[in-house]
This record gives structure tokens, sequence and C-alpha cells, in this order.
């Protein structure tokens, strides 16, 4: 048995230490919006945030996100402001590595609340977008900081 | 988004429904009420809630195909969006099937352009029913009643009813075949943004996918397994030996089951499907084609194009007129195979019982998963029942439903609901690729620079020969030539090249090698597009003449060709001096009824051979528009699509199989990558064509000419990569 917290919540999963921390969300604790893209930590489809930073949850075994908080898309506020700015720049197509997408730019904006140009290629260069939603992306993340910093003040 | 109504719980609901009849002449618009055997597959639903219910046959996948349907009816029917109407995805079911494809898929860009006219004419009956309604129950003309945001009005007595109260009495009437249709100044909400339905439950992470099918969201897949497939490495391979016990041993694995795509492991974990895959340890013989790798492949396809083709088209006498051209120009060129990769994995779920089966998913052909299923199955058609999910893109690989039969097979023979998933590495690996092409064409020009002749010979792996070898028409697959030559009064609309030839000659041959190929968006117009359009820059720059002049030149009866390429140089401010260093390229294509010309700016890098390109500008004409917003989306999409397999993307093979697996060896274009991308509509009110695939087939020969335009170095090959940039840089 392995306890984890996920989302403010406490399980307990019967699993082996060495599965992917995507295969625990998904399968055993039904989370589904997280998702499968690579297994590699290539795409950044599984991202989800471990003690507020973004990893890969296919790359990582649930063993060493034991004790941590870990948050999903789901546990990512429905006000918050990248998923208000994705939804006003109706940034998704597909959608589907988009929960992946927005808790990388979460993550980047509670670091860097106004990041560069360049902090935000750094980060946003580590996830793939088949539909190539890439340039809305990048309006989000704009609409995401304005919003941050007019309802900051 | 609600799964699929059941037949049962739809006859329960009684209002005004409106379907349709779909036959190989046309369509006709029905009424529920009319018809004692109504099948529960219809385009709206108007309930005494005062809802209206949408159900749309087509597949979700970020087009914004449920948005955009939907508009189309509320429009006519002059619903209140906001208030009225919910939006469902319908089942399988012959009705849903497009009136030009004759199949319930979603392809060729077809939804808007093939669902417009009916889509419109179910709604306006539905307008022209409920008025009459009304005036009958207040005994008044129709003419002096007015629907208005799901209302009907009577003005002069100033009485109105719902749309919800009126639905049963307007349910005994008759559906006009023919009801009168809005002006385009009465239009609500078609051509004008509307934020897409599907985009709320995408964000915030609850929207399902095929893959995330399951017992927590799925009523009656308790119990369900999780299945993973070895599968041959090489084309043709098969299984000299594995460790079933090994597998077996895993804690999780239920099963283990070789079926003739590989060597099922069924458990009931995903993760424990992966291990058990791994711990049988599969030897595979050499398969059909062992010697196959990339060079094989290319110095094949070139040698065929030494061979006789067949003939596909003749007009005139192209070899006669070229060999007298006052200028004749000859090029090769070759496209690689590229993969779907979409980022849903493949997958699907079934679960097979004695009298039905269940088959859920992110596909793209309802039509064909429901036969593949049946022929598995043996189960009649309609005891199929198809659960169309969002999907995590198309792209054109889920509409060839290969999924489909792994997941049917193995629950028919284990008795429970197994969904099937393929990793990334299969995804890759045993995807049906975009079908390489190789081409020769050669070109005369007369004295004026006026274009004379046009011989192009082209070889490509068959789309249709292996799945379905009657489509392939006296040596064509014409599936490989879309974008330069399709049959007469094609459903795909206009995917020949659109230069005005006095004497064209086209013929094909079809490679010999085992390679999978399915259409990828814009079919082959892409593979197509390219060799074409940087021809015809050759030929401009034989002549001696402006890229864009020498177009307008031979397009000079093409309105809408002529159009799109005058508004793109005018946007992107051809013929203007451009910044020391850069190149700049245009390229002009049509297909699937839409026209398009673009303009990429870029800069070459001569020590690395790294391109860089800074802006794209794109002209499009599709006649009338429905959303505008997911239009535009759809070609910025395209284009970034397009460069990525412009700039980055080429399947790999060895042993005689494709060997690229995975995100870290199968490159696909980033963020940092994209270029900024301006897309400008010309209002037009021709015929409607389709949007999703038209913005992929120019970009790649306009950053190609651009190359050229900025190093003089001509590249008669994709992808561009940095050491074919350098390469063409030293030969030249």
């Amino acid at each position: 048995m392995i306890s984890l917290n996920v989302n403010g919540k406490n399980y307990r999963v019967d699993v082996s230490d060495d599965v992917p921390l995507l295969w625990v969300i998904r399968d055993h604790l039904k989370l589904m919006g997280t998702k499968f893209g690579c297994g590699i930590g290539e795409c950044g489809a599984c991202t989800v945030h471990i003690d507020g930073k973004a990893e890969r949850s296919c790359a990582i075994s649930v063993k060493e996100a034991k004790g941590k908080k870990i948050t999903t898309i789901e546990g990512l506020p429905e006000n918050h402001p990248v998923k208000r700015a994705w939804i006003q720049e109706q940034v998704v197509q597909c959608g589907y590595c988009q929960p992946g997408v927005m808790m990388q730019v979460a993550a980047l904006l509670s670091e860097k609340p106004a990041p560069t140009a360049d902090q935000i290629i750094s980060k946003m260069d580590d996830v793939i977008c088949r539909c190539g939603t890439y340039l809305r992306m990048k309006k989000g993340i704009k609409t995401a900081v304005q919003m941050t910093r007019k309802e900051g003040k | 988004m609600n799964p699929t109504i059941s037949r049962r719980s739809f006859l329960k609901i009684t209002g005004l429904t409106i379907g349709v009849s779909v036959t190989p002449f046309g369509y006709s618009l029905l009424n529920a009420a009319e018809k004692k055997d109504f099948n529960p597959n219809v385009w709206l639903h108007i309930t005494s809630d005062n809802k209206v219910t949408m159900y749309i046959g087509n597949s979700e996948m970020g087009q914004g195909v449920l948005t955009a349907q939907s508009m189309i009816i509320a429009d006519e029917l002059e619903a209140d969006w906001k208030k009225q109407v919910q939006i469902r995805q319908g089942g399988a079911n012959n009705a849903y099937k497009s009136p030009i494809l004759g199949a319930q898929i979603t392809v060729g860009s077809a939804s808007i352009r093939g669902f417009y006219e009916p889509l419109r004419k179910a709604g306006a009956a539905g307008r022209a029913m409920l008025v009459k309604a009304a005036a009958e129950t207040w005994k008044v003309p129709e003419s002096e009643c007015k629907a208005v945001l799901g209302t009907v009005k009577h003005e002069k007595s100033k009485r109105s009813l719902t749309y919800g109260q009126l639905c049963e009495k307007a349910s005994k009437l008759e559906v006009p075949q023919n009801p009168p249709l809005k002006n385009e100044s009465e239009f609500r909400y078609m051509g004008k943004p509307m934020p897409r339905v599907d985009v709320p439950e995408k964000v915030r992470g609850k929207a399902v996918y095929g893959i995330d099918v399951n017992d927590g969201n799925v009523k009656g897949l308790e119990g369900m397994l999780y299945a993973v497939l070895a599968r041959p490495p090489a084309y043709g391979a098969k299984p000299a030996s594995f460790d079933q016990a090994a597998a077996e041993k895993v804690k999780g694995v239920v099963k283990v089951m070789p079926i003739p795509m590989g060597i099922a492991v069924c458990a009931t974990s995903t993760d424990a499907a992966l291990k058990g895959k791994d711990a049988l340890k599969v030897q595979w013989d050499k398969g059909v084609l062992p010697d196959m790798d990339n060079a094989y492949v290319e110095k094949l396809m070139m040698a065929d194009l030494d061979k006789p083709g067949a003939k596909v088209h003749e007009a005139g006498d192209a070899k006669k007129a070229i060999s007298e051209a006052a200028k004749k120009v000859e090029a090769d060129y070759y496209v690689p195979c590229v993969a779907h990769a979409t980022m849903e994995p493949l997958n699907c779920t079934a679960h097979v019982q004695s009298d039905r089966c269940d088959v859920w998913g992110s596909n793209q052909n309802q039509t064909l998963c429901q036969d593949m299923a049946a022929g598995i199955t043996k189960l009649p058609p309609d005891k199929i029942h198809i659960h169309t999910t969002f999907l995590g893109c198309g792209l054109g690989r889920r509409g060839f439903t290969d999924f489909v039969p792994e997941a049917v097979i193995l629950s028919k023979a284990l008795g429970k609901p197994v969904k099937v998933m393929w990793t990334r590495e299969d995804d890759i690996k045993h995807d049906r690729f975009r079908a390489p092409m190789t081409h020769r064409i050669q070109g005369g020009l007369d004295a004026q620079g006026q274009l004379v002749g046009w011989s192009h010979k082209t070889s490509a792996i068959s789309i249709m020969k292996p799945i379905n070898p009657n489509a392939i028409k006296n040596g064509v697959d014409y599936y490989c030539l879309w974008g330069l030559w399709d049959v007469d009064n094609s459903p795909h609309w206009n995917n020949r090249i659109q230069y005005e030839i006095p004497n064209l000659y086209i013929e094909m041959l079809m490679a010999d090698l085992p390679i999978l190929c399915w259409p990828w968006r814009a079919v082959q117009n892409g593979p197509n597009a390219f060799p074409i359009e940087c021809f015809i820059d050759e030929l401009a720059h034989a002549a001696g003449k402006d890229p864009l002049e020498f177009r307008l030149q031979n397009l000079k009866n093409n309105k809408r060709a002529t159009r799109v390429l005058q508004t793109v140089a005018e946007k992107a401010g051809w013929g203007k001096p451009i910044p020391a260093g850069q190149g700049r390229g245009i390229a002009q294509h049509a297909c699937f009824g839409t026209w398009t010309a673009q303009v990429a700016d870029l800069s070459v890098d001569k020590t690395t051979g790294k391109i860089k390109v800074h802006k794209v500008v794109a002209a499009v004409d599709c006649g009338p528009v429905v959303n505008p917003g997911p239009l535009v989306e759809q070609i910025e999409s395209g284009i970034t699509i397009a460069l990525s397999t412009a700039l980055k993307e080429e399947v790999k093979f060895a042993k005689g199989g494709a060997a690229s697996t995975n995100f870290d060896q199968y490159h696909i274009i980033r963020m940092s990558e994209v270029p900024e991308i301006e897309v400008h509509m010309v209002k037009s009110t021709d015929k409607i064509g389709g949007i999703g695939e038209l913005g992929v087939p120019a970009l790649a020969p306009a950053v190609a000419n651009a190359v050229f335009n900025a190093t003089g170095a001509r590249i008669r090959r994709i992808p561009l990569t940095p050491e074919i940039v350098l390469a063409a840089l030293k030969s030249k």
C-alpha cells in the first residue's frame, strides 16, 4: 500500500513502488485529466505538479511522489487564471495535450508571474501539441499574466 | 458531452424531432412522428422543456464540428443558442452518413461542405413547422407569424408561444423538403465568432477521450481489462518464440493471447500489461523485406521514375510541346513518409456480449468501426453500438480503424470489456504513414514565358491497394494523386493542378514496398503540392519572371486562385524589399473546394544550415464562413503541422520496418520554431469549401521557394533539415 496526496485528498493504493505515477493517477484514482502521450517525459501531456513544480508523471515512479503534494489538472482551481485564459483565448483544439500544457504554464507563472519571452519558450519548448496551438498558447499565457496582474492589485 | 443516447430513452422523449434519411441518391428530411420505425439518429430534437438538442454524427477532434454544425441548425431554426441549445454526439448510423462521402466518416474536410445545405434545411424545416403550428393554434395566416429566438410571435395580436409549447403540435405536421432558407443578412450565428462548446470541459480536464474510457466513467465496464500488444518490428514479421509463462507471472496479468496483429497481454491495469509485454521477450522472424531502410525506399522510388507508368491523364501532346518549347525545365522531387503521431495514442475499448457489442473510442469512421466489429462478432450492424468520444487529434489516422478489431477480438475471447492501448512506440512504428512520393516533372515554356507543356511522372506507395484493391483503376490509385489529379466529379472537389496547361501528361507508378500508408491531413495534396509549386517556381525563374506574376499569368481564368494570390501578395507586401539575408517564397493550392495562397519569410543560417521561418501570411477563399474563429485556427494549425513536415519530420526505416519510435527520435515542431502567422479570409459568396486540411499543402513549397530566394539553392525534397540545407549550399 502506498499513500498519496492528490489534489488535497489522501489515497491509499495497492501498487508496487516502481509504477509510473501517471498510471496510478489514471487507472487507480480514475483522474483521467492527466494524459498519456509518450511515456518517456518528452511531450508533457502527463504534466502534474509535485510540491508546486511541474513534473512528468509518466517518468517518475509512484514511490518518488510518496508524501508529496500532487496536483493534477482537476485540482487546479476552476478560477485559476490559466484555465480562464485558456477558455477566453480558445487555445485548445483537440485538447488532449492541454491539461499537461496548462499545468506547465501554471507552474511557470507561479514561479515567474511575468515571464519574458525567452523564459516562456524555455519552458514551453518542453511540450508538444500536434494540433499546433502554440500561437494560441502564447496568447493564453499573455492573458493569464494580465489577469494575475490585474487581480493581484 | 453526454454519451450516445439510447434508442429506448430517445423514444420516451416526445416533441418535434427532425432527422434525415441518406440514400445513394441524396437525402430527405424526416419527422420522428411520421415514421413508426424511427431510429434515434437525428439532427435536432425540440422538447416541451423548450430545449433544442442537436445530435452531431461527425467526430470532434478540435476542428469545432460540434459547434459549427449546431450553429448552422440553430441559425436556420432561429433557436436561442444560449438558452435552448444543447449538443450531443450522435451514435453510428446510416442516417449520419455524409451526403457526399457516403459513409459516417470525418475526413476530406467534408463536415461543413457536405452538411451545410442539409443542416440548413433541417433547421429551416423545423422553423417552418413551428410557425405553421402556431398559425394553426391562433387560426391566423402563417405569413403573419414570425420565429424569433425560440419563440413564434404574432405581432398583430401580441401573442407568442415558445418552441417548447409548440413542439407537440408541430410534430404532427409533415416535414417540408424545401423550406425557405434565410438570406445571409438574416443570419444570427453563422459568420460570427462563436466560442466552441467543447473548450470548457477540455480546459477543466473533464473531457473524455477514447483512452479515458473506464469503469469510472462508463457504466457496465466493471472488471474491464487493459491490454497492450507486442507488435512485429518488421513488415510481415511473425513471432518465432515468446515467453508466455514469464508474462503471465507478472502481477496483474490475466491472459496472454496471440492474435493476428501481435501478442496481446491483458491485465488488470495498464502498468501490469506493459510489464507483461516486456516479459514476453518475443523473438520475431525477419519479415518480408529485411533489407528495407530509408535509402532502399528512396532509391527504389527514384528508380521507378525511369520506368513507364500507368497513364492518369492526357490533354494535348505534352511530349511534343515540351520538345518544341523555347525553354525546357526538368526536376525530380522526393517527399518521404511522415507519421500522424496524434497526441492521443491509438486505443479502443470494446465489450462484446451475446446480443450486443459496444465500442468506445476516438474514431473518425463510425461506419468502418461498425463493419469491422460486425465482421468479428457476427452480430448485425444494429447490435454494434459505436460510442464516439472526443478525439485526441485525428489527422486522418483514426479514419482507418485498425485499432478496433484488436479490442473486439480480445473482448469476445475473454468475455470482458477490454481496452487496448497503443504505446507511443506502437503508434509511430505501426502508423499508416503519409504515402511517400517521388516525382519527375518536365515543363516547357514558350518565348513569352507561358507554360505550354507539363509532363509529370510520380511513384507512390498505394494507399488503397492493401485494404481495397478494387479502388485501383488501371494501375492508378487516385488517393495518391490528390492535388495533382483526381477523378471526374470527385466528392473531394477540385483536388487537381490549377494551372492552365494546354498539353498535360500525368502517369503514375505504385511503388512495390510493404509500408502501410493512409491519408494524413490533406491526404496527398501535401506531397503533390510540394513538387508542383516548387517546379512552378523553377519555371518562373527560367522564364525570368516574378514567381507571383508567373503564377497569375498561368491562372488567368481561375478567379479564386487569382483572388487568393493577389490577396496574399498585398497582405505580405510581395515585391517590397525584405530585410537583408532573408528569403521570401510563395505558393498556392486548391483542395476540397477551397483555395489558398501562402507567403513565407525566413532566414537560413549558412554555417549551420538551420532555417528560421519568421512569418507566414495566408489568404483563403472557402466561400461562406460558418464559424470564423475555429476556421482561422484550422489554417494556423495546418500551417504549423506542415512546417513541422517541411523542416523536421521523416520516418526512419531499418531492417524491414519503421525504426522511429518516440518523440525523442521523431521530432515534431515546438513553440520556439513557430513563426508569426497571419490568415486573411477573402470575402466570397462562391460555393462553400472545406477548411480542415487546407493550411497544409502550400506551406512546404512556399518555404522551399523562400530558401531558394534566400540562398540560391533549390532543394527538391523535404524535410529541409540543417544537414540537407548545408549539403545543398555546398553543392550549389
